[in-house]
């Protein structure tokens, strides 16, 4: 211990030296023009908004409208793959071209329509299901004793921590037919003697929409618990225990007091875990197989066949549209919590 | 009121981590298993790891990963800090609605949307796509999450200390050195921890961005496992939670320290 703190104190000893001389640089620096102006860069709100924010203008508002704009082409066989929207033409006339055929074609060719639909019900279910598996696990956290809690709360994010697809990898282990859970299942039913040796089980549990969901449970239950557990833990316990006294039975505390408490940060949860649900494509692709439809996966193979970009714009775009009524929900809920 | 766990808490909280860990632990040891059949139990053994290093484009892959994250991260956390500063020195400027939705928007929408827009913006433009065009993407998500951490850090500090530096005659410069940096240091390095990780685990983006010469460690193994599973991917998953573990540890073992030190000075 005492080795430990000789360390860290010529460590800083170090750092403080390194600082003044740092400073005696600075100071004779700042004899000069060329230094003060440049320093004077990083020191004006223009820079500091203004190079993040053009930034993301770049990267993130210019490539919404760059895709919006390709959704109205057309493809064709040059280079870009797609027909232009403004052109002039003789006599300094312009002319916009839009073309609605991409998004036609996503309300008459069947398969899009309903790889929306499944998209929409798959996540659903499956943020519902994470409720159900993420209340429980959140209450009891909030109910740990103090010290424990922080241990708790990391192991609920360590494997968030962890690679999504080595995550998910790790479930098509189990999965498989011959994987890790028919042999355990087989294991256990010939040692009671419900299975026969020469027959084994082997359940068909990847390629189906139950590997979906237990997928994206797996994958986005700390975005369930973390918000649930949040609310729970500023809960005042002295309600419950006011209630409790007054004669209320313990269900009708608990549906009265925790479950409305808790309402912003379920609210919450189901948002983050239903909305990039609605976009997956990793999931469906590995534990769904071909016979899972949704609209991420529809997505990736038509931009993978690399033909039809302006589809492709137009499918995101649509996408998009969908969920940003769960975002705008989603940003009112946060900021209601907040005031 | 002391909170008693009651046996449903306890119950929930058991099956509930065993949930959590039972996968990555089964993925951890059947790496280390003989057979060539993924799921059979063939006996201890070490013999997929070395195998790993003679995999053709694995090493490079694990190269790039690498790269791709240091550089991420280092410029997610000079432009989320200046985000985070933007966001809370100034309370009014034009545009800030816009300017604090699109820097939270990312967080919250599927990162295909993103991925999308971005290969056919880099498509449009005519840009080559590869190294670049992966770390200009890795980069505008990250900044982000770099940005909320570093948000809670400023709003959280006493802006008198910074104030009072100013009245004894430091300037600006040598204030942000001596009083400003120091202060939101550990929400710096765990930013930067964090834009690391998040850019070494990341797929999808990665997959729409990448160009011939630039496959990231995370699209190889998706390459392979669409095939199905094999015991390398295994070895490889497990040294890469390793990896990751350790620096989720030592984040913590820092961040504890850092308080120690601030107990100490405040005692």
């Amino acid at each position: 211990m005492k080795h430990r703190q000789q360390q860290l104190g010529t460590m800083s000893g170090r750092a403080a030296e390194l600082m003044s001389r740092l400073n005696f640089i600075h100071r004779n620096l700042m004899h000069f023009w060329l230094y003060r102006k440049f320093l004077g860069i990083f020191n004006s709100a223009k820079v500091i908004i203004g190079v993040p924010y053009l930034w993301l203008f770049c990267f993130f508002i210019v490539p919404f409208l760059i895709i919006l704009r390709i959704s109205f082409t057309e493809a064709e066989i040059a280079s870009p793959p797609y027909s232009s929207v403004l052109t002039w033409i003789e006599g300094g006339v312009l002319e916009i071209k839009l073309n609605f055929q991409n998004y036609v074609t996503l309300w008459q060719d069947d398969i899009y329509i309903s790889a929306y639909l499944s998209s929409i019900k798959i996540a659903a279910i499956s943020t519902f299901l994470t409720f159900v598996v993420g209340f429980p696990i959140a209450l009891a956290l909030s109910r740990l004793p103090k010290k424990w809690r922080l241990l708790g709360l990391m192991m609920v994010i360590l494997p968030f921590w962890t690679s999504f697809l080595i995550r998910i990898y790790a479930w098509m282990t189990i999965l498989s037919p011959s994987g890790v859970l028919n042999n355990f299942i087989n294991f256990i039913g010939q040692g009671i003697g419900l299975i026969d040796p020469a027959s084994p089980v082997q359940l068909q549990l990847l390629g189906t929409e139950f590997a979906v969901y237990i997928g994206i449970i797996y994958c986005y239950l700390p975005f369930m618990i973390l918000p649930i557990y949040a609310t729970l833990d500023k809960m005042d316990h002295t309600l419950v225990e006011a209630a409790m006294d007054l004669g209320c039975p313990p269900i009708k505390t608990f549906w009265v007091i925790t479950a409305r408490i808790s309402l912003p940060g379920i609210l919450a949860g189901c948002f983050l875990v239903f909305i990039p649900a609605m976009g997956e494509f990793v999931i469906p692709d590995l534990l769904g197989g071909s016979d899972v439809l949704m609209i991420g996966k529809v997505l990736y193979d038509t931009y993978l066949q690399g033909m039809d970009l302006p589809l492709v714009s137009a499918i995101s775009v649509s996408l998009l549209l969908i969920v940003i009524i769960p975002i705008y929900l989603f940003q009112r809920v946060q900021q209601k919590q907040f005031e | 009121m002391k909170q008693t766990l009651t046996r449903f808490n306890k119950i929930s909280l058991v099956i509930g981590f065993a949930f959590l860990y039972i996968p990555i632990l089964i993925l951890i040891a059947y790496s280390f298993n003989e057979s060539k059949l993924v799921t059979v139990w063939g006996g201890f053994s070490f013999k997929w790891y070395p195998e790993l290093f003679k995999t053709k484009g694995l090493w490079d892959a694990a190269k790039i990963t690498l790269w791709l994250a240091v550089l991420t991260s280092t410029f997610a956390v000079v432009l989320g800090t200046m985000t985070a500063f933007a966001l809370v020195k100034f309370k009014r400027f034009r545009g800030r609605v816009l300017f604090s939705g699109i820097t939270y928007a990312p967080m919250v929408m599927p990162e295909i949307i993103m991925g999308t827009s971005l290969a056919l913006t880099f498509l449009a433009l005519n840009f080559n796509k590869g190294f670049l065009t992966i770390l200009l993407a890795h980069i505008t998500f990250t900044m982000c999450y770099v940005t909320v951490v570093i948000q809670s850090r400023l709003i959280g500090f006493d802006r008198h200390i910074e104030e009072a530096a100013m009245d004894l005659g430091a300037d600006r410069f040598k204030t942000f050195i001596y009083i400003t940096l120091p202060m939101i240091m550990p929400a710096i390095v765990s930013g930067w921890l964090l834009s690391f990780t998040l850019s070494l685990d990341d797929l999808i983006i990665a997959t729409f961005t990448t160009g011939p010469g630039a496959t990231t460690l995370p699209i190889w193994i998706y390459s392979k496992a669409r095939l199905g599973i094999s015991p390398n991917i295994n070895a490889l998953s497990t040294i890469i939670i390793g990896v990751v573990a350790t620096i989720v540890f030592l984040i913590t073992l820092y961040s504890h320290h850092k308080e120690q030190i601030d107990k100490r000075h405040a005692e």
